[in-house]
Parts: C-alpha cells; structure tokens; sequence
C-alpha cells in the first residue's frame, strides 16, 4: 500500500511521443482507472510505473520515493497481464511461489504466503494444477494471485478481463472489486470498457493521445465531463451531440438555440463569448424526454429497441443529422414512424465550446 | 463405379509399393552391415540375405582392439562436450538475439546464416593453422573448438528463432517477479525450450559423431582419433585384404547410439523443427 506521485512523465519510442508530461497523484489505497481509446497509451503508462520502460522524463515517486532507476522487483509493485503470461510448465502453486523464491523468503514463509493469497482467491484445491488444466476465470485468478503472493504495495491491471467471456467478466469484476475492499491496496487498473471503469474506480483518468483528458471520479465524470471526448466516451449509450449557437448569456446562465429543440435558457456560463458563437449541445440519452407536440414534431422515429428493463428510441432529425437516442424505462408506447418534439432536461444539458471544452455552471445560475 | 474402386485400390497398392521401395532403400544398406559383421569371415564373400547363424567374432576383435574403445570414448567425449558447448553458448546467444533490442541485431543474424554457409573444406588450412597455433594440434580439445564453429551458427539461428516466439508477457511476468536475466533463461525459457533443444543438441551430436574430414586432419595418433577415422584405418592382415567384417562390426557399434537416441527424441525433433512453421 503506498501512494504513486507522477511528475510530468514523458515517453518517446524513437520519435514517436507517447506519453506527453502526465501529472497524477495517487492516493495510499485507491483504486484508479485508466480508460481510452486504442493506442492512447494506457499500456505504456502502466509499464512505465511497473518499470517494464524506461521512463524518457519526469519523476515517478512511490510512497514519496523517486522510483525511476529501480528494477520493477525493487518498486513493490505486482502485475497481472492481459494474457495471464502464467509459467506454462509451474503449477499453481510453483506460479504464485515463484517471486517470493526469488526474493530468498524461507520456506515456510512462502508457504505460508502462497496459502493465504490462494484461500482469498478460491484457489486451494486447484494448487497442484498446471495453467493449460485450468478455465480462463481460474486462470485469471492464479494471475491475481502470482502478482499478490509477494504483498506488493500496488497492483496494477492490464486487462485483465477482457479475454473473458461476458458473464464471466462481470462475475470476476465483482470479485476485483471486493478484493481491492478487503486488502485495501493501491491498484491501477487499465481496461477500454468504461463499464468495468464506472463500477471499479475511486477515480478515472481518461487518456487521450498521451495526454490526460480529464481525472475524476465515476460522478465527476458522468455528469461534469470537461470535455466533449469524456462526454462522448464515458456513458452508454453514448451522449448526443447537436450543433448550438449563443444567443447570449449573463452572471445567471445562458441562452442558446439548436435546431430542433428551439431555444433553452441554460445554466452554463458563457465565459465571456459573445452573441453568434458556435457550440455544441449534448445530452445524455437519459436526460431526453419525448413529446407529442403539435406544432413541434420534428423528429421522425427511425428505430426502437426493446431490452426488457429498457427502450432505446432512434430518432432522426429532420435535417438528416446523425441519429439520436433516446433511453426510457420500460414499457413505452412509441412506435417506428411517429413524429415527436424533443425536449431535453435543462439541469443535465452539456455545451462545449468550439475547442471542445465545457462551458461551466454560472455562479449565480438559477440550477445550481 | 467398378472402375473408381479399381483406382483406388490401385492408388493404394501404388502407395505402399513406393513406401516398401523407400524403406528398402533406405535400411537395406543398414541391413545389409548388421548380417555382415554377424558372419564368420570365412562366409563373408558367400552372398546371403539371410543370417543362418550368429557369429560375434568380429565384435570381440574390434573390442579387444584398445585403440578402437579409446576412439569410442574419444568421440564420446567429442560430441557431448560439443553439445553441452553448442547449447549453452546457443541458448544465451539466442536470449540476446531474441529478447533483447539493440542495435545490428538483424546483421548480426545474417553474419551468423552467413558463417555457416562455409564448406568445411574451404577453412580446413586456416582452421588448422589456428588449432596448431593454440597447441590444440592431435588433441580432441582442437575437434571441439572446430565442430563447435560449425554447430553454433544452426544452434543460435533455430533456438533464436524459437525464443522469438515465447511470448514477451512471459518474459514481463518473470521481471515483475524478480527475475534476472539469467533466472529468466534457465527457469522460465529452458523448460520451455526442451523440443528445439532436444532437436539441435541432436543434430549437433550426430554431426559432431560422424565427423571425418576435421578428425583425420586434426588428430595423428591412434590414441586421440574419433570413431569415423579409426573405422577407415582398420586395416587387414595384408594390403591386398580389407576386413569387411570388423569394419561392419565397428559400423553397427556407433550407428546403435544414433538410432536410440533418435528414437528416444524422435516426438521433440519432429515438433521443434515444425515449431517455427505455423503459429499457435
Ligand atoms: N515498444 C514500443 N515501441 C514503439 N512504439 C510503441 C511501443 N509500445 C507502444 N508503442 C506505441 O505507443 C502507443 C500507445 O500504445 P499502448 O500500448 O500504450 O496503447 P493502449 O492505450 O494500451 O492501447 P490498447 O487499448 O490497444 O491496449 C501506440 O501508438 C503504440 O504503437
Ligand atoms: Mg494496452
């Protein structure tokens, strides 16, 4: 257990800039997430705190001690990997006393040890069994195990679930989130599925190109996304998005048009742009409500999906703009063709500027 | 309908028909020496296929011959440390040439592909040179040093090429575990690796066993040849007199370890060499 200080980290393959000066903290015991696209650098940065790459600047400080010349074994740190990377030819057991052998512990420590970690993880009676006998949720737990049985002061994830089939996943999700619950240890966690993200973290770091988009927790992120990239990608549906233009704005919020929904009287601050400038307006398909106006019904009704608990309704705008959604629980009464108005929950609209970032709740706005 | 069956029974019987001719080719000269070396010399020039009795004189002269055991125990010697050589130094080379990045790895291959490329005859009076030079001249010591030079690069080209394909996580989790590259190799790889090294150390024996060419320059006294020389230089009672029998014995004798030991890792020599062929 112990607290990870990153202190702008670069990294530079060749002339390749990957991780471009990563500033993070944290916390003794906290469970954080890394989420973004492929290739935004999820995997490096995680290799750089286990020490598997060599860190090109930067500090890197581990329970306030700068790490960055010290071999992984020497961090304290623990690995599962994607692939498992279990010992083909050691059996369970042989896994998960590998590091502490190497660490020269006597033998009834690593006995002990080797127990212990495989009673927390229901692997007891599986100990004498090679990795190629096992099923891939066991597998995945002699992972976990190998990685624990040394104790390490962080545990870091490489998706480590995504090999799994998806009941499996969830299942071995919750056993993840109630080991990190019992042992209480700092564990860093890199996954691209922001369900596994929303439900394990204490906080996320969205990653994009190198560089950090926005640090939060789970709350934070879904409804004060600083960016339109978080808005987009932390969610599920995805969030809708829809040109707007200001119309103006003072101390208490803002007004804005948007084609389709008319003109909205929203919290936001304008900061400081004037009448005519360019937004985006986005809303989480939770946040929509249907309306069967008269004079209003601009949406045409493209699709509905019924998924038991409930309803994604397709709408397409009459400018044949990309589609939106709609979420509803259900059961609900729309059907394919109807034509609807939309009318979006104020205190849950979005506005990004023309680089893409929130505009912030006005301080004396009648929302907040 | 007659007629398909027709064809494929012919197909059939076409089948085995060349296996039986390859077979025969292949093992009847073998044959051919074990009925040899069992028969009396007096039968020797009696054409027969067939044994129609044992005779062991002809292996009991060859043992009682002193310098032939000592051949024996020379090649013996010979092959295993140039085995135990090829590998080690193999094994490691690999791990650098596999595992590790650096810069002129790729030429460094091509140099290795390239060295063994050399007929044998071609360095023969460099080589010699060189083994007289290091005082290694009629001592198994200089056949060691030369079959190793001709071993190495084939060791290094298929065990880098095997090493190449153990995963890197695998070689990431033993780091995390506090391996050194050292404890990598020995207990993560090689355990790993017993099919390409059960196929090369294989490979480099018989080569190193059946060697003639290095062993008949590099040694001169009875007492420090291998088995491939001390086989030619068994000589009969007069000039005119070659001892076919003896020779067959001395033949049979060395070609027996050959064969058990292909047959003992005959499964790991067939999967290593297919190893690098498909992935998965
Ligand atoms: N050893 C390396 N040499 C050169 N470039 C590399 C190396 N490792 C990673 N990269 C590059 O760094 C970038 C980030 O890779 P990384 O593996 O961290 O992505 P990721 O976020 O983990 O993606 P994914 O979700 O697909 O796993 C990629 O563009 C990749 O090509
Ligand atoms: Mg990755």
């Amino acid at each position: 257990m112990a607290s990870v200080t990153l202190d702008k980290i670069n990294k530079v393959f060749g002339r390749d800039h990957i991780i471009k000066g990563i500033d993070l903290s944290i916390g003794d015991g906290e469970f954080v997430v890394f989420v973004g696209p492929s290739g935004c650098g999820k995997s490096t940065l995680l290799r750089l705190i286990a020490g598997l790459e060599s860190i090109t600047e930067g500090e890197l400080r581990i329970a306030g001690d700068v790490v960055n010349d010290l071999p992984p074994r020497e961090r304290g740190v623990g690995m599962v990997f994607q692939s498992y990377a279990l010992y083909p030819h050691m059996t369970v057991y042989e896994n998960m006393a590998f590091g502490l052998k190497l660490a020269k512990e006597g033998s009834e420590t690593i006995k002990e040890r080797v127990m212990a970690t495989a009673r927390i993880l229901q692997l007891e009676d599986l100990l004498h069994r090679k990795p190629k006998a096992l099923s891939g949720g066991q597998r995945q737990r002699v992972a976990m195990g190998r990685a624990m049985a040394r104790e390490p002061r962080i545990l870091l994830f490489d998706e480590p679930l995504s090999n799994l089939d998806a009941s499996l996943r969830v299942q071995m999700r919750n056993e993840i989130a109630r080991l990190h619950q019992r042992l209480g240890s700092t564990v860093i966690y890199v996954t691209h599925d922001q369900v596994e993200a929303m439900t394990l973290a204490d906080k996320i770091v969205v990653l994009r190109n190198g560089s950090i988009e926005q640090v939060g927790s789970p709350q934070e992120l879904y409804q004060r996304p600083a960016t339109r990239f978080v808005a987009g990608f932390i969610g599920s549906p995805t969030m809708n998005f829809m040109p707007a233009e200001l119309l103006g704005g003072d101390a208490e919020g803002c007004r804005v048009s948007a084609p389709g929904l008319g003109k909205l009287a929203l919290p936001q601050d304008a900061n400081g742009q004037g009448a005519g400038a360019k937004l985006t307006l986005g809303v989480r398909p939770e946040h929509l409500r249907l309306a069967e106006a008269e004079g209003n019904n601009r949406f045409e009704i493209v699709n509905v999906e019924y998924l038991g608990n409930e309803v994604y309704v397709y709408l397409e705008p009459k400018a044949g703009d990309t589609l939106l959604i709609h979420r509803s629980e259900a059961p609900s009464h729309w059907s394919i063709g109807q034509r609807v108005a939309l009318v979006p929950d104020l205190e849950h609209v979005h506005l990004f500027d023309a680089h893409d970032r929130a505009l912030g709740i006005a301080k004396r706005s009648r929302a907040a | 309908m007659t007629s398909r069956r027709f064809n494929k029974l012919a197909t059939r019987i076409g089948f085995w028909v060349l296996v039986a001719v390859v077979l025969i080719y292949a093992i009847f000269p073998f044959y051919y020496a074990v009925i040899t070396s069992l028969k009396p010399s007096s039968e020797l020039f009696s054409v027969s296929y067939w044994l129609d009795s044992l005779d062991f004189s002809n292996y009991a002269q060859i043992f009682s011959q002193s310098s032939f055991v000592r051949a024996i125990f020379n090649s013996i010697l010979v092959s295993i440390s140039v085995v135990a050589i090829a590998l080690l130094l193999g094994i490691t080379a690999s791990y650098a040439l596999g595992r590790v990045r650096f810069r002129g790895r790729t030429t460094v291959m091509l140099v290795v592909l390239g060295v063994s490329m050399f007929p044998q005859v071609a360095v023969l009076s460099g080589l010699f040179e060189v083994i007289r030079g290091l005082g290694l001249y009629n001592n198994p010591a200089g056949l060691i040093l030369s079959y190793t030079i001709f071993t190495l690069p084939f060791t290094v080209w298929v065990l880098t090429t095997f090493m190449k394909q153990l995963p890197q996580e695998l070689e990431e989790a033993a780091i995390m575990d506090g391996a050194t590259p050292w404890v990598t190799i020995t207990k993560v790889f090689l355990p790993l690796m017993w099919p390409a090294m059960a196929t090369t150390g294989l490979l480099a024996f018989i080569a190193a066993w059946n060697e003639f060419l290095f062993a008949l320059t590099f040694t001169l006294s009875d007492h420090q040849r291998t088995v491939p020389v001390a086989i030619a230089l068994i000589s009969g009672g007069s000039q005119h007199e070659l001892p076919w029998g003896p020779i067959m014995a001395a033949s049979v004798t060395v070609t027996v370890p050959l064969v058990v030991l292909v047959m003992i890792f005959q499964k790991r020599i067939v999967s290593g060499l297919t190893a690098g062929a498909v992935k998965g």
